[in-house]
Parts: structure tokens; C-alpha cells; sequence
């Protein structure tokens, strides 16, 4: 039987992990999939609680996340494209038309 | 058993994330996300959630992972300096912090969480399919519908920031 | 589904936002462009009759009522928000009709994409589970992203969409962890539920606090308060000028108020430890915001750091509901910041429709020095700025005094006299950057003649509803009490 803190910690080293992805990588598509990342550690939460509480809330909230990424994902990558089309640079460093 | 099942999906899962943000190449990066959901999925089912399962591997590896890679492949971007300057720091902050959660988790094993209050969505003796439909269209039926406004949104949005021409130079 | 009719009956307003969001964008294709005016005028007018409904709600019967198996509360304070977010919205589609001809993006879904945003506000404000507050969040957060890189041939707008996206996305993903931490708590979402699994836990688990920690940063990202507030005025500057009006004042509206829920209802118990927490990020707030508003020379970006340190000031009345003990416990500072958030709103919008019709040599006038001179060309316009910049400055006898005043009164009656005179300091200091404008407007000569002179973009809906506002800014200051005791009925309903 694996403990419920087994999960916690899977889903704690999951959003550090991406955490840092979206704090540290310059490129645009990079900070989005770290931000995926920490969707699905708070996924991956969710649905250990409702497992281990006996409860369906958990589960229900991780399918309307998943719903809701998809959404975020399209209008993400939507953006992008614009913005390499207007000739900016995907850099999220080199963004800097708009200064201090 | 079980344990070893889920150690092997919570390794993979640990490591494949590291490589997705740490590898140079976007392409390497999103096929390591991909085995990174298909693991996770694995996760769900050692939870008993099949159906959570099964609509990860649809929408988050069939359907978003999908539109990573074309757009990946479309944008078609050189491979200059991945991270910031300052990156070893973070590193370091970030091992330290990984280590920190797995030991807290680890210590806080002992508290067992408060059984559920909410008698309303306690789970049946049905399939994960069938427990949550009953859930979904009854109690969650208001999200449901604002999740679906949103994918309304997500949709016209993005056609209306990528496409092309759209009528915007009249009037 | 007559499982739900009487719930849905109750929320009778915002479906006809649903609906008219819908026809709006089913009816562009078929709208020829010299028409699209009608669209905007079907909002309004759908707006007006969602404000005229929930007034009558408000007048009929104000009582706290759960509908939709307790994922939504219909009640007073919900009431209040909604009466605000109407009638922002509406003055935002005035203002955005002359200023999005003017710049060239007129498109029906700008209208459809108002709508569906101020429906995700809607959701916001009477929700009382976690996952409710997180769709409506995301709800308006994904149609202010699409609207804010709207003027596509502008880099600075997609520049901005793009930064925007990245930090809501990031903050959304803090959020949601924080939320699942408390769901492990308390086996629910619902905001009840949590509070009561903290009464049984006690305070000093430390899952408890660092869920909290993680809903604070998330939440302080949506309200831009330092340290996160890096988003802020990258946005506000490249955004068309009426999205940047109603980012700055409908959504900061919406924020706090699923914020003031989240924290009053659900995590209440924990009000020592979040109290300090937010002292020392409206300190943080009012200093850094104060500061850097100085030195800017382009007023979007001006009015972006303004906003960030009104934030600031509707936190120090927040922190104030915090420490609040006594017999009105945390009534008065809690009415004290949704006066200053419906205030606050007014004049920011009317400082940012000033803006949206000024135009120069056919582009948008966004410096400071494009306003010299103003007085002498356009005296109208110069006065109206002057009236809402002296209201954000806190000069009395504006409404904006009236909003700082309750604040501090606030914080004084919570023991936090000390906070008070700080932010009074900082208030004079903001006095510079406020009147400053107005100096350059008044006292500046006009530029030579070789730059084209300023014009406005303007339309007599605009006009009619900026002296809406400026009345209102100016009689607000004189004869607050209606404002202030419809908030105060209005924060009771809160548990």
C-alpha cells in the first residue's frame, strides 16, 4: 500500500521542478510546457486526496484542470505565433520593446 | 507490486520533467513531456482513476502535446542560450527545495488527512466512469458550463489572434 | 432542468451577458462593418438591463442564498460586485466605440469577448467553492488575454498578450497547487468546508500554511501587488488604451473580491498569520509603486503603477478587516475597500477614456508631453483630467479623498495608526506624479506647429458618460453616505 505522502512528494518534486522551468528557460514554448508541468503536479495532488479521502471532488477539479489547459495551451501557442510573425523575437528575455 | 508500479512511474515522471526543462532542443523537450503524461496517466490508474486516465492520455498527450510539437516544428526557432544567467543559483535553490518537500512530505506521513465532508460526492461502488458522470451532471453542473464558455473563448480567440486577415482594416 | 430552475432564475443577469455574448458573435459575420455600432449598442443596452434586474433583485429581497448544490452564493456582497462590473462595462464599450475606429481594430468580437470576460467576473464574485473561483478566473483572464494583443500590427500589443499569458498562466498553475493543498485538507473545495477543516486542525499546520502562502501569491499576482506586479505595467502600456481600462479597474474589481471571499470565508481562521503577510506587501506596494511612478514619462505606464498602488491602499484596508476585533470585527475595513474599489473604479476609467481620445498625427498620444498644453486646445478634456487626476491624488473634496479617508479610518480603528500615516506620506508623495499631468496640461505651452496638433477621438455617447463620471467623482466626494452604507449592507452577507 503506497502512502499518501509517497504522492504529496511526487507532486511537490513535479512543481518545483517546473517552477524553476518557467523561472530559469528564455524560450517562450519551454515556460509554457513548465507550466504544464505544475498543472498536472496539482493534478496528480488532487487526485491521490480523492483517492485517499474517499471523496470524487478531487478528481472532478483534475478534469475540468485538464479541460481548462487545453483551452490555455491553444491561446498560448496562438499567441506565439502572432508574435513570431510580427518579427519579436520568442526570447521571453529579449522581449523588451516595453522597458522599466 | 503496487509499490513497485509506483515507483517506477513517480522515477520517470521526476526524471522526464527534469529533462524537459533542461534539455537544449524544444523537440527532445515536448517528447519528454509526452512520456512524462503517459506516466502520469500510469499514476491515475495505481489511483483507481481510469477514466482521469484515459481522457489525460486523449487530451493532454493526443490533443495539447500535439499542437506543442507543431508549433515547434512550425516556429522552427534556433537553439541559442537556453537559460538565464543565473541559472546554476536556481539549480542549486531548486535541489535544495526538491529535497526540502521530500523530506517534509516524508515527516508529515504520520497526519492522516480528515476524512471527507462532503458526503455528496463520496465515491459509489460503481466504476471511476460511472462515479463521475453521476458527479459531474449533477453537482458540478454549473463549472461545467463555464468550462465550456471557456473552451468557447480559447476557440474564437485563437482564431481571432492568428488568422490572417480578418476584416480588421475596414471601418 | 427543474433540479436547478430557481437557481437559474436568480442568476436570470448573467445568462442574458451569456446570451447577448453569443449573439454578438454569432452576429458579426452577418453585420456589414459601417454597422458594427449595433453591437456595441446591444451590449450596452443588454448591460443596462442586467444592472436594472440586480437592482431590483437588491431592492426585492438581499439574503444569502446557496444555489447550484453550494458552488455559488447569491448574495448582498455579490450584489455590489455586479452592480460595479455592469457599470464599468458599459462605460468601457463607450469608451472602446470611438477609440477602436480610431486605431483600426474594430471587430464585433471585441464586443462578444467583453461580454464572456465580464461573465467570468460574474462567476468570480458570487462563488464560493475553489473550483468556481478558478473558472471564472480563468474565464476572464483567457478572453482579457486574446483582447489584449487585439491591435495586431502593433508589436507592443502583442508583447504585451504575450507577458500577460505567461504570468497568468504561471500564477493560475500556483494557485491551482495551493487549491489542491487545501482540498487534501478539507476533502472539499468549498470555502465552508475548508474553514471548518481548519477550525478541527488548528493553525499551526504547516500544510495549511503553506497552502496558504501559495493562494497569496497567486492571488497577489492577479492584483498586482509587489513583488508581483512585474506584469503590470508592460501590459497596461501595450494593450489598446480600453483594454487597458478595463484590465485595470474590472478585473483588479473582480480579483479582489474572490480574493476578500477566499480569505474572509474560507481561510478566516487564519487571520493573524495572513494579516501580516499582507501588511508587509502593501507596504512593499505603496513604496515601490510609489517610487517608480515618478520617473515615468509615458502615462499609460503612469497609470499603470497608480493602479498598483491603489492596490496597495485597498490592501492596507484589507489587512485592517484582518486585525479587526471588536465589536464590528472586520465590517468596517472590508466596506472600506469595496468603497474604494467602486470609486477607485470610476476614476480610473474616466482617466483612461481621456486618454483613449487623445490622438496625435493620427496615432495614440501616450506621453505625457503629448498632453502639454491641453488647456489651451481642448479645455474640456483638459478639465476632466483634471478633476479625475486630482481624485486619484486623494485631494478632497473628490470621492478619491472620500476612499482614503474610510481606509484609514479603517486601519485606525484596527490599530494600525502607524500604517495609516505611512500611506498618508506616500499619498502626498503620489500628489507629484498625479498633478504633475495637470501642470503639463495647464501651464505648458502647446507644441510648435511642425507635430500636428492633439485631436480628440471622441463620439457624444463618450461625452455624456465622462460628465457622467466626473459628476459623479465630484458629488461622491461631497455626499458619500449612499456609497458608503450600500457597501456596509452589502459586506454583512459575508460569513
Amino acid at each position: 500500500m503506497v502512502p499518501l505522502s509517497a504522492y504529496v512528494a511526487v507532486s511537490a518534486v513535479l512543481f518545483i521542478i517546473g517552477l524553476l522551468g518557467v523561472l530559469i528557460r528564455r524560450n517562450f514554448i519551454i515556460v509554457l510546457m513548465s507550466v504544464e508541468i505544475m498543472l498536472n503536479a496539482a493534478n496528480i495532488n488532487l487526485v491521490a486526496f480523492s483517492y485517499y479521502l474517499e471523496s470524487m471532488a478531487g478528481q472532478l477539479v483534475a478534469l475540468f484542470i485538464i479541460a481548462i489547459a487545453a483551452g490555455e495551451a491553444a491561446i498560448g501557442l496562438a499567441i506565439i505565433i502572432v508574435v513570431f510573425r510580427g518579427k519579436i523575437s520568442t526570447n521571453v528575455d529579449e522581449m523588451n520593446l516595453l522597458k522599466w | 507490486m503496487e509499490q513497485a508500479f509506483f515507483f517506477y512511474f513517480a522515477f520517470v515522471i521526476a526524471a522526464t520533467s527534469v529533462l524537459v526543462v533542461a534539455l537544449r532542443n524544444p523537440i527532445y523537450s515536448t517528447l519528454a513531456l509526452l512520456v512524462m503524461f503517459f506516466h502520469v496517466a500510469g499514476l491515475y490508474v495505481t489511483l483507481h482513476a481510469e477514466f482521469l486516465a484515459a481522457v489525460q492520455i486523449i487530451v493532454y498527450a493526443g490533443a495539447i502535446l500535439v499542437l506543442y510539437l507543431f508549433v515547434v516544428m512550425l516556429l522552427n526557432l534556433k537553439q541559442d542560450v537556453r537559460y538565464h544567467r543565473q541559472w546554476p543559483m536556481a539549480a542549486a535553490v531548486g535541489a535544495t527545495l526538491v529535497i526540502e518537500a521530500i523530506i517534509l512530505t516524508a515527516m508529515k506521513g504520520s497526519t492522516t488527512p480528515a476524512a471527507a465532508t462532503d458526503t455528496e460526492t463520496a465515491i459509489g461502488g460503481a466504476g471511476n466512469t460511472e462515479a463521475i458522470g453521476d458527479v459531474l451532471y449533477t453537482t458540478y453542473l454549473f463549472p461545467f458550463e463555464v468550462a465550456s464558455l471557456i473552451l468557447l473563448v480559447a476557440m474564437i480567440g485563437a482564431i481571432v489572434l492568428a488568422k490572417k486577415d480578418i476584416g480588421e482594416r475596414e471601418a | 432542468m427543474s433540479l436547478y430552475g430557481t437557481d437559474l432564475l436568480a442568476l436570470l443577469p448573467e445568462l442574458i451577458v451569456v446570451l447577448t455574448a453569443c449573439v454578438v458573435i454569432a452576429l458579426d459575420p452577418v453585420t456589414p462593418a459601417s454597422r458594427r455600432d449595433l453591437l456595441a449598442w446591444l451590449s450596452v443596452g443588454a448591460l443596462a438591463l442586467c444592472l436594472g434586474l440586480t437592482g431590483w433583485q437588491i431592492s426585492v429581497e438581499n439574503v444569502r442564498v446557496s444555489a447550484f448544490s453550494d458552488l455559488v452564493a447569491i448574495d448582498a456582497y455579490a450584489r455590489f460586485w455586479k452592480v460595479l462590473l455592469y457599470s464599468v462595462t458599459g462605460v468601457t464599450i463607450v469608451l472602446s466605440l470611438p477609440y477602436l475606429k480610431a486605431e483600426r481594430i474594430h471587430l464585433g468580437e471585441y464586443y462578444g469577448f467583453i461580454l464572456l470576460a465580464l461573465s467570468g467576473m460574474l462567476v468570480m464574485v458570487s462563488a464560493v467553492d475553489l473550483l468556481t473561483i478558478y473558472l471564472g478566473t480563468e474565464l476572464m483572464s483567457i478572453s482579457l488575454y486574446v483582447m489584449t494583443g487585439l491591435n495586431r500590427s502593433k508589436p507592443r500589443s502583442l508583447e504585451a498578450s504575450a507577458k500577460y499569458f505567461v504570468l497568468g498562466a504561471f500564477s493560475s498553475g500556483i494557485l491551482l497547487y495551493g487549491i489542491s493543498l487545501l482540498y487534501g485538507l478539507a476533502g472539499s473545495t468549498k470555502l465552508a468546508s475548508i474553514a471548518g477543516a481548519i477550525g478541527t486542525r488548528g493553525t499551526e499546520d504547516p500544510l495549511v500554511l503553506i497552502a496558504t502562502i501559495l493562494i497569496a501569491v497567486g492571488f497577489s499576482f492577479k492584483l498586482a501587488a509587489v513583488p508581483f506586479h512585474m506584469w503590470t505595467p508592460d501590459v497596461y502600456q501595450g494593450a489598446p488604451t480600453s483594454i487597458t481600462a478595463f484590465l485595470a479597474v474590472a478585473s483588479k474589481a473582480a480579483s479582489f473580491a474572490a480574493f476578500i471571499r477566499v480569505f474572509v470565508e474560507g481561510l478566516g481562521g487564519l487571520k493573524a498569520d495572513w494579516s501580516i503577510l499582507f501588511l508587509i506587501i502593501s507596504i512593499l506596494t505603496l513604496v515601490l509603486g510609489n517610487v517608480v511612478a515618478i520617473v515615468q514619462t509615458n502615462i499609460k505606464r503612469m497609470l499603470a503603477y497608480s493602479s498598483i498602488v491603489h492596490a496597495g491602499y485597498v490592501l492596507i484596508g484589507f489587512v485592517a478587516a484582518g486585525r479587526g476585533d471588536g465589536a464590528s470585527g472586520g465590517t468596517p475595513g472590508l466596506a472600506s475597500v469595496m468603497m474604494y474599489l467602486a470609486i477607485y473604479s470610476f476614476m480610473t476609467l474616466g482617466a483612461f477614456a481621456v486618454i483613449g481620445m487623445l490622438r496625435k498625427g493620427g496615432m495614440e498620444g501616450e506621453e505625457i508631453e503629448d498632453f502639454a498644453g491641453l488647456a489651451k486646445r481642448q479645455p474640456l478634456a483638459a478639465f476632466l483630467m483634471l478633476v479625475f487626476m486630482a481624485s486619484l491624488a486623494g485631494i478632497p473634496p473628490t470621492a478619491g479623498f472620500i476612499a482614503k479617508f474610510y481606509v484609514f479610518m479603517a486601519a485606525v480603528e484596527a490599530g494600525l495608526a502607524w500604517l495609516a500615516a505611512v500611506a498618508l506620506i506616500f499619498a502626498a508623495v503620489s500628489a507629484y506624479y498625479y498633478m504633475r499631468v495637470v501642470m503639463v496640461m495647464y501651464m505648458r505651452e502647446p507644441s510648435s506647429s511642425s507635430v500636428a496638433p492633439p485631436q480628440l477621438a471622441t463620439s457624444p455617447a463618450l461625452s455624456f458618460v465622462l460628465a457622467c463620471a466626473v459628476a459623479g467623482v465630484i458629488l461622491f466626494g461631497l455626499f458619500p453616505n449612499p456609497l458608503v452604507s450600500f457597501a456596509l449592507q452589502s459586506v454583512l452577507t459575508l460569513k
